[in-house]
C-alpha cells in the first residue's frame, strides 16, 4: 500500500510539472503549424509569469493576474509578429532576443517595483489560483486505490492544470475540424497556396501567434500563481525549451503533445522523488545525476527513438511573393 | 463578332529599371483558346499575374465582360470568374485533394456545410470535365499530372469563366499533355474561356483558336492560329528567322569513346529502371536517347556519370572502366575527359546562390589554371569568366552576378560553357534546352554539333523530340529501361513514337 501511494503521488506531481509544458507546446504548435518558428516560447512564459505575479499581487485578484499574464504575453507574441511577419526578419533571431528581453526586463523590473531581488511580493490566498477539490474527493479518500486516484489524481487541481488538459481536444478540433486550423496547417505547409487563393498570409499568421501568446500567458502564470507564490527570477528555468523539444517529439499533433508533456513530466517528478533515495543495484547516486536525467533522456529521444518527424514545410521561412 | 471576355487595354508594368510590359493591348474572346506564346521573360507570366491580381498594372485598363474593372488582389479576380493554373502549382501538398479545393472558399466556420458541397460539386465537374480524381487523395502521393488537375479544379470550383493555364505542361509527360488537351477542348466547349500561356509552338498550333506572340514585354502580333505556322510565330517571337533544324554536315564517327555493356540500374524502391543496356558513342557523333521521360533515361545518365549505384555491366571511358558503385570520384572522371551537363541544372548543375563566375569553374576549381598557391586566383577566374560569357553569349554580361538572377537559358549556357570550354573527350548532355527558350535552343545546338565536329563523343538525352532528331547522327529510343530501338536521324517522327510507346517492343515479345 505505501508503495502505491508512492506511485500516486508521484503520477500527482507528474500533472503538475507537465502542465506549463502542456501550455507551452500547445502555443508553439499554434504558430510553429502556421510556419512560424518560436524559439521565445521561453521568454513569453516569462513575462507572463512575472506580469501574473506582480499584477496579482499588486490588485488582489488571481483574475487580474491571469489576464494580465495573457495580456503581455501576447504582447510580446505580438512583437515577434512584427520582426518576422510584417518585416520577414530571421525568427531564430526575434525568438532568442525577446527571451532576452524577457530574462532582463523581469528581473529589473521587479526589483524597481518590489525591492526584493527581483521577486514579486508572496501571494496571499485569493491571489493565487486554489486547488480545486471535487465533491465527493474526501468522502471515498479511503478506498482503496479508487480513492486516492480520485482525490489525488483528478481532484485537488488548480483551475489552470483542467484548463491545459482541456487545451488537448479543443487544439485537435480547432486544427483539424475548423476553417481556421485547415488555413492556419496550410499557411505553414505552403503560403503560396492561401495567397493564390485570396486569403491573407500574415493575418493568419498573426492570429496563430495570438493563439501561441495566450497559451504562454496561461504557462507563465500557472507557474508564479498555482506552482510558486509568486514570481522567482529565471523562473521558467529552460521549460520553453523542453516544450519545443516536446512539439518535435510530438510531429506538431496535439495529442502526442499532450503524451509527450506528461512524459517529461513524469521524469521530472521521478527524479525528484528519487533524489536521495538509493536505486536498486546501482546504489545512491548524485542528486544532479537524478536532475539531469530529463535532459538526457531530452536528447536521447530527439535524437533516436521519434523516427522521422516532419515539421511544417514553411516553418522559418518568411514568405515574400515571387519576384 | 462574339464578346470579349477579357481586354487588356494599354497595360504598363515595370520593375525597378526592367519594363516587363509595355503598352500591352490584349482582346480574349469568350468561348475560345488563346494562346499566348513568347520567349523566357518576354513578360508572359507578368502580364497574367496582373490580370490575377497577383501584381497591380503601372497603368493601364482591364476590361471583363466589357466592363472596366480593377483587380488588386487574387479576391477580386476570383469574384470576376478569373481562375489561374499556376506554373509551380499552389497546392498543399500533404493535404487532401478535398482540403485543397476548398481552402479559401470555404462558406463555413466548421466546414460541415463546405466539405459536403465540395463533395458534390466535384462530383459534377468530374462529370461535365472528364475531370475525375479521388477527393480524399493526399496530393504529393499524386502523379503531376493528376495535381494540375486539382489545381483546375480549384478554379472551376470557385466558379471561373475564364481560365489562364501558366506553362501547363512543362512537368507533363506527352500522354498526360494530351489528356489535359482534351480537358481544355471540353472546357472550351462548354463556353469557358482559356488563356494558355507556353513557349512551345507546337501546343499552340495544336490548341489554340487565336494566338499572341509577346517579345521582350511588348505584345508583337495576333493572329488566327489556322492562318498562321510555327514559322512565322517563332520568327515573331525572336525577332528573327530562327532555324529550327540545325544545319550540320554529315558526321565521321571515329574510335569508340565511351562504351556500355549490359548495364542494369536499380532506384531506390528496387525497380529495374535502366535493363541491360549496351551501346556505343564514337569520337565525332552525336548519339540521342529519345523517350518518354521516366524510362530510365535519367538513371542511364547519372549511372554513366558515375553518380548512381548500378547493379551489373561496366562502363568504359576511352577503354578504362568506370566505378560504377555510385561512388566515383567526379573530379577523376573530369579528368579522364568526361563532361557532365546534367538534366537538373537547380538541384546538381549550379549552386544558384554563387556567383557567376564561381559557377563558371564549378568542380574544376581545384585545376590550376584558377589557383594561386593555396587560394582561387581571382583575376584568372574572372577574366575565364569574362571570355565564356563572350563565347556563350551568356546574359547579362556580367560575372558578378547572382546565378539564380540569369534566365534559365542564360543558366544552361552557364554550365554548356563550364563543361564545353574544358576540352573533354566524351560530352554527356541530359535535356540540353529545358525551359530554354528557342534563340538559345538554336545556340546551344550548334555548339552541340561544333563539339561533335571537332572530334568529341556526345551523348544526348532528351524528351523533346525535335531536339534529338535534329542533333543524332543515331537515334536510341528507350522504352521501360530498355533500349527498344535504333534509328538513323531520318526516322520520321511517328516511327519514333511508336518505338517510345513500346508499341512495337510489346509486338516483338509476343
Amino acid at each position: 500500500m505505501d508503495s502505491f501511494n508512492a506511485i500516486v503521488q508521484v503520477l500527482d506531481s507528474t500533472i503538475r510539472l507537465s502542465v506549463p509544458l502542456l501550455l507551452a507546446c500547445l502555443a508553439g504548435l499554434y504558430s510553429e503549424r502556421a510556419g512560424i518558428f518560436d524559439i521565445g516560447l521561453e521568454g513569453k512564459m516569462l513575462v507572463g509569469a512575472f506580469a501574473g505575479a506582480a499584477a496579482a499581487s499588486v490588485f488582489h485578484s488571481a483574475f487580474v493576474g491571469l489576464g494580465t499574464a495573457v495580456l503581455i504575453s501576447v504582447a510580446f507574441a505580438m512583437v515577434h509578429g512584427f520582426a518576422s511577419i510584417t518585416h520577414r526578419g530571421n525568427q531564430i533571431v526575434s525568438g532568442v532576443a525577446i527571451n532576452f528581453v524577457a530574462a532582463g526586463s523581469t528581473i529589473i523590473l521587479g526589483q524597481a517595483w518590489f525591492e526584493q531581488g527581483g521577486r514579486t511580493p508572496a501571494l496571499q490566498p485569493g491571489e493565487r489560483f486554489e486547488a480545486i477539490v471535487w465533491p465527493g474527493a474526501e468522502a471515498i479518500r479511503n478506498v482503496p486505490i479508487l480513492g486516492p486516484v480520485y482525490a489525488e489524481l483528478i481532484s485537488g487541481h488548480s483551475i489552470l492544470v483542467y484548463f491545459a488538459f482541456a487545451m488537448v481536444p479543443f487544439t485537435w478540433w480547432v486544427l483539424f475540424r475548423t476553417r481556421f486550423g485547415l488555413r492556419m496547417r496550410a499557411v505553414g505547409e505552403n503560403p503560396a497556396a492561401v495567397d493564390t487563393a485570396g486569403i491573407s498570409v500574415a493575418w493568419l499568421r498573426y492570429r496563430a501567434l495570438i493563439c501561441t501568446g495566450v497559451l504562454t500567458g496561461v504557462a507563465g502564470a500557472y507557474l508564479s500563481m498555482v506552482q510558486n507564490g509568486g514570481f522567482v527570477k529565471d523562473m521558467t528555468a529552460g521549460k520553453g525549451y523542453i516544450a519545443l523539444a516536446a512539439l518535435i517529439f510530438a510531429k506538431w499533433k496535439p495529442v502526442n503533445a499532450m503524451f509527450a508533456c506528461l512524459l517529461f513530466g513524469f521524469l521530472d517528478a521521478a527524479s525528484i522523488r528519487l533524489q536521495g533515495s538509493p536505486l536498486p543495484i546501482i546504489g545512491k547516486v548524485p542528486v544532479q545525476f537524478m536532475q539531469a536525467l530529463p535532459y538526457v533522456l531530452t536528447v536521447i529521444l530527439l535524437a533516436g527513438f521519434i523516427g522521422k518527424a516532419i515539421p511544417p514545410r514553411a516553418g522559418g521561412v518568411p514568405y515574400v511573393k515571387e519576384r | 463578332m462574339a464578346q470579349a471576355a477579357i481586354e487588356l487595354i494599354g497595360i504598363n508594368k515595370s520593375f525597378g529599371a526592367v519594363r516587363a510590359n509595355r503598352d500591352i493591348n490584349l482582346e480574349v474572346t469568350r468561348g475560345t483558346i488563346h494562346g499566348i506564346v513568347g520567349e523566357n521573360g518576354a513578360g508572359k507570366s507578368t502580364l497574367m499575374s496582373i490580370l490575377y491580381g497577383f501584381y497591380q498594372a503601372d497603368s493601364g485598363e482591364i476590361r471583363v465582360g466589357g466592363k472596366p474593372v480593377s483587380i488588386n488582389t487574387p479576391n477580386d479576380a476570383i469574384a470576376l470568374g478569373i481562375g489561374m493554373v499556376h506554373q509551380h502549382f499552389m497546392l498543399v501538398d500533404n493535404f487532401t485533394v478535398l482540403e485543397n479545393v476548398i481552402l479559401g472558399a470555404e462558406t463555413d466556420a466548421l466546414l460541415k456545410s463546405s466539405i459536403a458541397k465540395a463533395r458534390s460539386e466535384l462530383e459534377r465537374l468530374e462529370r461535365e470535365y472528364g475531370l475525375e480524381v479521388d477527393p480524399d487523395a493526399i496530393i504529393e502521393e499524386l502523379p503531376v499530372g493528376l495535381q494540375q488537375r486539382v489545381e483546375i479544379l480549384k478554379a472551376l470550383y470557385r466558379g471561373a469563366e475564364i481560365l489562364i493555364l501558366d506553362e501547363p505542361t512543362g512537368v507533363l509527360t506527352p500522354a498526360e499533355a494530351d489528356h489535359l488537351f482534351r480537358i481544355l477542348k471540353q472546357l472550351k466547349e462548354q463556353g469557358k474561356t482559356v488563356v494558355l500561356i507556353t513557349h512551345k509552338l507546337r501546343e499552340i498550333m495544336a490548341i489554340t483558336d487565336t494566338v499572341s506572340v509577346m517579345r521582350q514585354g511588348t505584345m508583337v502580333a495576333t493572329r488566327v492560329t489556322k492562318e498562321t505556322t510555327v514559322g512565322e510565330l517563332a520568327e515573331l517571337m525572336v525577332g528573327r528567322r530562327v532555324l529550327l533544324r540545325v544545319e550540320k554536315g554529315q558526321s565521321e564517327a571515329g574510335a569508340i569513346k565511351l562504351s556500355v555493356r549490359n548495364l542494369t540500374v536499380k532506384d531506390s524502391r528496387g525497380v529495374t529502371m535502366v535493363d541491360d543496356v549496351s551501346f556505343d558513342v564514337h569520337g565525332g557523333e552525336i548519339v540521342g536517347i529519345a523517350g518518354v521521360a521516366g524510362n530510365g533515361q535519367s538513371e542511364l545518365l547519372e549511372a554513366i556519370s558515375g553518380i548512381r549505384h548500378a547493379v551489373s555491366g561496366e562502363v568504359m571511358l576511352e577503354g578504362k572502366p568506370i566505378d560504377l558503385t555510385g561512388k566515383a570520384d567526379p573530379g577523376e572522371l573530369r579528368d579522364r575527359g568526361l563532361a557532365h551537363v546534367p538534366e537538373d541544372r537547380h538541384h546538381v548543375g549550379l549552386v544558384l546562390a554563387f556567383e557567376e563566375n564561381e559557377n563558371s569553374i564549378l568542380g574544376y576549381h581545384d585545376d590550376e589554371r584558377y589557383l594561386k598557391g593555396p587560394f582561387l586566383n581571382v583575376d584568372a577566374i574572372m577574366a575565364d569568366a569574362k571570355d565564356k560569357i563572350e563565347k556563350y553569349d551568356i546574359r547579362p554580361g556580367n560575372p558578378r552576378l547572382k546565378t539564380a538572377n540569369f534566365s534559365g537559358g542564360n543558366q544552361q549556357k552557364i554550365v554548356l560553357a563550364r563543361e564545353m570550354e574544358q576540352d573533354p573527350g566524351v560530352l554527356i548532355v541530359g535535356q540540353p534546352t529545358r525551359g530554354v527558350d528557342v534563340g538559345a535552343i538554336e545556340f546551344i545546338h550548334k555548339r552541340l554539333i561544333a563539339m561533335r565536329d571537332q572530334g568529341k563523343a556526345v551523348l544526348v538525352v532528351s524528351v523533346e523530340l525535335d531536339e534529338i532528331r535534329s542533333l543524332s547522327d543515331r537515334i536510341l529510343v528507350m522504352f521501360a529501361g530498355r533500349i527498344v530501338g535504333e534509328r538513323g536521324p531520318e526516322a520520321t517522327e511517328g516511327e519514333l513514337g511508336l518505338l517510345m510507346a513500346g508499341v512495337e517492343h510489346q509486338e516483338a515479345a509476343e
